[in-house]
């Protein structure tokens, strides 16, 4: 397989994420959106290491990094939209606007 | 190559990371001890805390004038321009520390342990972040700073206002990060390296790995990627919206670890990468730091201007100064080595200067004393010709002073509300005491930091 369909399909889900960062009105949907990116930016870096054939396999041990960040990111970040929705009713991004200007 | 030395336990020199060694024990000790503490003994969590930061500073200081370490088959470098840096966390996070004892005593009394744990394990990213030269310890630096700093802007669990800039900040911190890491998936795929100097060997000979189009498109859109991840940690704008909120929501000592602790480190890391990795691409950067230093002074000052309510005045003076530290980044495209040579020392004093300045005004004093240091900053964009540059921070200098005096006329000049004497904690006395005597001695003698640009291998000269 051509290594630009990868980076095709790395690019497209990277567009998709973005897409979903601004668009989502539920913090969770924007959480998962950004999974997407991360998830991206990991099928490129395997897409890279197996075209280079690195037998240092940095690209696979940087994605394997970024999967651990990840989790612990979700974590806290479902923690933080769990705290908001206890005290707020609500998970909606656009009604979290009590600081503005 | 050095991305490709054996690694084994023996090789790792243990007195290079001797400080993080010390810090990551004093957090685990922390995270222990304060599960046996009862409640009104959590203020103990604080001397450990304050014992593993000194027991840091000493382990540093015993490595002064022992040379440029490598360990960690290079991903890890202790040289003049790191050990700088790692003095100025281990000083602002004893700061914070006594910063946090007494309002976290008045605020959220039983769970002490863990905002200590916490600011501990940011501290720690913050100490290897100006060491990484690498990539992938880079992006581990950047997260064990920021993720902890997520959960501590959310510490006020009751209050909307702390809920809210937890979020923002949250949002904000995973979007900044995934954009980032997108440019440096680029880079490894045009170099084959994460390692900062194999990067910049590449990019500057142009001798790619594996045959490839449009290489110079890939590396200037990964240039693009990384400036803009970084952005938002600076809180440079346009990027930086969540910066006033997340400052104003969170509890003060966090507001101040934010905008002084992980900017800098933000800083650190961007100074990192394009020095040393982009080194050979400045005149695709430097351009695009000068319109960001433009906008960001110019922004944070006008929109300071028109607050009321003081963190979020500080919030937009704190966006203007990341202004004013990117003017030096912005002036060294395709310049003498001299010019480097002052713009880099520059960008170290204001970086230094302004963060402890912040620091002082955060405690309550009025911050107009730290004027002087954007001389540094003016001189380097004056010597480099990047006039435009220089006019508009005079300017955004003028605009700063007229509300730093308003508040400052507001506090002595009218009239008090409330007469008789307000107690101030004896913590926050010995935080201000330390810092202002780090500021006089800098201030005495202002050509310290130009010693450590020839000690740093960020800037071959």
């Amino acid at each position: 397989m051509s290594l630009a369909w990868v980076l095709t399909l790395g690019a497209f889900l990277f567009s998709v994420g973005v897409y979903g960062v601004l668009a989502r009105k539920n913090a969770v949907l924007v959480l998962m959106s950004i999974e997407l990116m991360l998830n991206s930016v990991n099928i490129n870096l395997i897409a890279f290491n197996a075209w280079f054939r690195d037998s240092a396999a940095v690209g696979q041990i940087f994605a394997l990094f970024i999967i651990t960040v990840a989790a612990a990111e979700v974590g806290v970040g479902l923690a933080i939209v769990l705290l908001v929705f206890r005290n707020r009713k609500t998970i909606n991004v656009d009604e979290v606007d009590l600081l503005k200007w | 190559m050095l991305a490709q030395t054996a690694f084994s336990l023996s090789s790792v020199n243990v007195h290079a990371v001797l400080p993080e060694i010390i810090i990551t024990a004093a957090l685990i000790i922390v995270l222990v001890v304060d599960l046996f503490l009862p409640d009104r003994a959590k203020s103990a969590n604080a001397v450990i805390s304050m014992a593993g930061v000194g027991g840091a500073a000493v382990a540093l200081m015993s490595l002064i004038g022992t040379g440029t370490h490598r360990t960690f088959g290079g991903m890890f470098v202790l040289d003049g321009y790191a050990m700088l840096f790692k003095f100025l966390f281990l000083a602002v996070a004893a700061i914070l520390i006594f910063m946090s004892v007494t309002y976290l005593n008045e605020v959220v009394r039983n769970i002490q342990g863990e905002f200590y744990f916490l600011l501990l394990t940011a501290l720690l990213g913050m100490l290897v972040m100006p060491s990484a030269r690498d990539l992938i310890a880079l992006f581990i630096a950047l997260e064990t700073v920021t993720v902890p700093g997520f959960i501590i802007a959310g510490f006020k669990k009751h209050d909307n206002s702390s809920n809210e800039a937890a979020v923002k900040f949250f949002l904000f911190g995973v979007l900044s990060s995934a954009v980032m890491l997108f440019g440096m998936a680029l880079i490894y795929g045009v170099t084959k390296s994460t390692n900062l100097y194999e990067i910049a060997r590449v990019l500057s000979t142009k001798q790619y790995p594996m045959p490839i189009h449009h290489a110079d498109s890939v590396v200037f859109a990964s240039i693009l990627l990384i400036i803009v991840g970084f952005g938002f940690k600076v809180s440079a704008v346009p990027f930086h919206f969540w910066a006033p909120d997340t400052y104003e929501g969170s509890p003060v000592p966090v507001a101040a670890f934010l905008s002084v602790a992980s900017k800098a480190a933000g800083f650190a890391g961007l100074m990192q990468i394009t020095f040393v990795a982009f080194g050979s691409h400045s005149s695709v950067w430097a351009p695009g730091f000068a319109i960001l230093a433009a906008l960001t002074m110019t922004v944070g000052n006008v929109i300071a201007l028109q607050q009321k309510n003081i963190v979020r005045l500080l919030a937009y003076s704190s966006i203007a100064q990341a202004g004013y530290i990117l003017i030096p980044l912005a002036v060294v495209a395709n310049k003498s080595a001299a010019i480097q040579k002052e713009a880099f020392a520059a960008a170290l004093t204001y970086i230094l200067i302004s963060m402890l300045f912040f620091l002082l005004s955060l405690a309550g004093m009025i911050p107009t004393a730290g004027f002087w240091a954007k001389f540094f900053v003016f001189r380097s964009a004056i010597g480099a010709g990047t006039l435009w540059l220089a006019a508009v921070m005079v300017a955004n200098t003028l605009v700063g002073l007229y509300y730093y005096l308003s508040v400052g006329a507001k506090m002595y000049l009218r009239e008090p509300k409330e007469r008789g004497p307000i107690a101030v904690p004896y913590a926050l006395v010995a935080a201000i005491v330390l810092m202002v005597i780090i500021v006089a001695a800098v201030t005495v003698y202002p050509d310290f930091f130009n010693h450590f640009s020839p000690r740093s291998t960020l800037v071959a000269f």
